[in-house]
């Protein structure tokens, strides 16, 4: 897995303390990190460049050169122009004062359209919307029943007109809204490369029958360098108005947003994530730039965490760490926990500061965590609230009685160590716990 | 260089090139070159194939020094040894089971990237080349999934198993390879749900799945993992959760007939060795392409 930015960034510069001031070679280095963590998260290249060169400009003219900690200086400007360039906090599809509103959706095959249209049709009936439907997929097969099942499924209307014109089935639609008292029409459409003419000729013309107040534009976050081309198609085409990002649920890190946001202008307006038809939500400017940074989507883990942990458990642990009496059964909770929410591998990537552990997190197979379960059920309870006792003899002794060796031992005793160590921390940041989580100092900045 | 699908690939690119700048072909005409500057746009031309900065930077560093041991003469003659370098990534030697007899394919992959309409294809594909075909509709979650199934396989003529929506996708498995035996197929394709590899329960599910397949299939059970060639750097993250969880056999690439390289296959194949054993081309029944490492290589650097 790729190390977070803000660890290499300082490894870059830890190298130079003591150096009294900074080279411009030393803030190359630092460019050239950002511009592969950049690269790795599928921004394009072309614009990586841009950017890189921007950040370069201000990192120069700011006071990197004489801080203290040039590493978190340096991200904090990488940070801030990221979470700028990818917009404004919040932002809301703008309809205007007309009965129905018309939204048009368009994009690629299975970026995830169909499925945003009922997500959409879902979030603005919750926003005081009377939403219609409109199916407009004449080509690929059952994708018209694929709404219409979704649309039962929200109890949300859906038309489905005759033949296979999909611009008059759009308009119909739109007839249908009118008669039926709906005052919003989405309207989905089939998925279509953008150098088939014929087919972006075929949403031209919807979109000039029905005159839609907004155009969202469709992208799948794991989209690679090619998001540039698509995104300048549709958007010199269709003249879309902002972006639903979909997929964000996985581990892409996404870089497609900042490709598609830099080259057409367009805003990004929802976050799609996951496949529950509730799981469409605006979409966040800064938590982007921390995931495509690679620097964890701390507020996302939090609410992962809130999804899977029983409120119980994650109550008494709370308690637990105010107190720091943090002991190894609370780790065995914890493992527990991570296992319930899909696994260590899963949340790495969700959570930052892990290069702070020493030795970084090593790659964890799950099986791995298994074997540290073992080690601590082979300690008496004395020994689990109170590591510290555990000596030469009793190590020999946990070895033999979880069926590992004396190192493995010691390496879990060291890593509980830490982890005691950064519970410390999150406290004193005035942290409370896993539901007001904060990040240990150092990244507080961020 | 002149197979159908190929033509149609390049047909693709070059539309493409027309509104792109910084390709590879962009390389070739400005002469013949090889300076700092070649290399750097050799390389942004690689990362723009989505292969991957890890991939790049060894490639690019093998073959400059291959390049100045073997004193190529100029930039064209770097890039044909450039393709056979990357057609060299794949592997050599592996069966194409998709065309074995008997067999049960299991086809997944994450969302969107085009497993149904890879398995309508290949019921085609194996329909033509005289063989019994079963298919199995083992995505009971999406809505309307086992609809588009049954529309692909009233298009290649063949039978097609399925349950209501929301029942258990081993059921579907297990009805279906029940049926293949009965039948005496020469080749059961089951389509799964699209699952992000990130779902432990999904991926669990599928393992499920596969245990099923494995325990009620008379023939033996491949794994097709389906790929869509626009995905990024997160495509070598599927591959390697789809490849632990259920070892993958194979690979399909699909929409290759838009302006992506694919590049990410080239990362696959470096790091999982898993072969790529068709490509998809546009939404036809006949356009999924058997996959040819030399061809692949020339689209990906755009020498046509």
């Amino acid at each position: 897995m790729f190390e977070n930015l803000s660890q290499r960034l300082q490894d870059v510069f830890a190298n130079l303390t003591g150096k009294g001031r900074l080279s411009e070679a030393d803030v190359d280095a630092a460019m050239r990190e950002i511009r592969l963590a950049l690269l790795e998260a599928d921004v394009n290249f072309k614009v990586v460049k841009e950017f890189v060169a921007s950040v370069r400009e201000r990192a120069i003219g700011q006071d990197v050169m004489r801080s203290l900690t040039p590493g978190q200086t340096v991200i904090g400007i990488v940070l801030d122009e990221l979470t700028g360039l990818l917009g404004e906090t919040n932002a809301r599809l703008t309809l205007t004062g007309r009965i129905p509103n018309i939204v048009l959706v368009v994009g690629l095959q299975g970026s995830g359209k169909t499925t945003a249209t009922a997500k959409l049709a879902n979030l603005m009936r919750k926003q005081g919307k009377r939403p219609l439907m409109v199916a407009c997929d004449v080509y690929r097969p059952a994708a018209i029943d694929q709404l219409e099942a979704l649309g039962k499924e929200l109890d949300i209307p859906v038309y489905r007109g005759q033949g296979t014109d999909a611009v008059a089935i759009a308009q119909a639609g739109v007839k249908e809204a009118v008669a039926n008292m709906r005052d919003l029409v989405i309207v989905d459409t089939a998925g279509r490369l953008h150098i088939d003419e014929e087919m972006m000729d075929e949403v031209v013309r919807i979109k000039n029958a029905v005159a839609p107040d907004q155009i969202l534009m469709v992208v799948d976050a794991m989209t690679g360098q090619d998001a540039v081309t698509t995104a300048n198609a549709f958007a010199s085409q269709v003249d879309f108005d902002g972006v639903v990002m979909t997929k964000l649920d996985g581990d892409a890190r996404g870089g497609a947003a900042l490709s598609v946001r830099s080259v057409t202008g367009k805003p990004i307006l929802f976050a799609s994530l996951g496949e529950k038809l509730d799981s469409l939500e605006a979409f966040h400017p800064d938590r982007m730039a921390k995931r495509i940074l690679g620097m964890g989507d701390v507020v996302g883990l939090i609410e992962k965490a809130q999804e899977n942990i029983e409120t119980e458990d994650a109550e008494a642990l709370e308690a637990r760490l105010r107190t720091s009496d943090f002991s190894l059964d609370d780790f065995l909770v914890q493992l527990r926990q991570i296992k319930k929410m899909g696994g260590m591998s899963a949340l790495l990537g969700m959570l930052p500061g892990m290069g702070k552990l020493k030795g970084g997190v090593p790659e964890i197979d799950e099986r791995q965590m298994d074997r540290v379960a073992a080690i601590i059920h082979s300690m008496t309870a004395k020994e689990r609230r109170k590591p510290q006792i555990i000596n030469g003899s009793r190590r020999e002794r946990i070895a033999r009685g979880s069926g590992v060796t004396v190192p493995e031992v010691n390496q879990l005793l060291k890593q509980f160590a830490e982890a005691r160590k950064l519970m410390k921390q999150f406290q004193k940041s005035g942290g409370k716990g896993l539901r007001g989580m904060k990040l240990p100092p150092g990244l507080g900045q961020f | 260089m002149s197979t159908p699908w190929f033509k149609r690939l390049s047909e693709g690119l070059t539309r493409s090139r027309e509104r792109l700048e910084g390709q590879l072909n962009v390389l070739l005409r400005r002469g013949p070159d090889v300076d700092e500057t070649f290399w750097e746009e050799l390389e942004d031309a690689l990362v723009g194939s989505d292969m991957g900065i890890t991939a790049v930077t060894e490639i690019v560093a093998r073959l400059r020094d291959l390049a100045a041991r073997r004193a190529l003469p100029d930039a064209h003659s770097v890039i044909a040894l450039l393709a056979e370098e990357i057609a060299a990534e794949f592997p050599s030697e592996y069966a194409d089971f998709l065309s074995e007899t008997p067999v049960t394919i299991l086809v997944v992959g994450v969302n969107g990237t085009g497993k149904t309409t890879t398995v309508g294809k290949l019921a085609k594909e194996s329909v033509d080349s005289g063989r019994r075909v079963l298919l199995g509709s083992a995505d009971t979650f999406r809505a309307a999934a086992a609809e588009q199934l049954d529309i692909w396989a009233e298009r290649a003529g063949v039978p097609v198993v399925r349950r209501d929506r929301g029942a258990d996708p081993a059921a579907v498995v297990f009805d279906t390879l029940h049926q293949a035996t009965a039948d005496g197929s020469d080749i059961a394709l089951i389509d799964t749900a699209g699952r992000l590899h990130t779902s432990t329960d999904l991926m669990r599910e599928l393992q499920k799945v596969q245990r099923v397949a494995e325990r009620e299939s008379t023939a033996p059970v491949r794994v097709l993992l389906v790929m869509d060639a626009t995905t990024g750097q997160n495509g070598l993250q599927q591959a390697r959760e789809f490849n632990s969880a259920l070892g993958v056999d194979g690979i399909a690439l699909t929409k290759l007939d838009g302006t992506a390289k694919g590049g990410i296959a080239v990362a696959i194949a470096r790091e999982l060795d898993i072969p790529i054993l068709r490509i998809g081309v546009g939404e036809g029944l006949a356009d999924l392409k058997p996959f040819s490492a030399p061809d692949f290589a020339a689209a990906l650097i755009g020498e046509a």
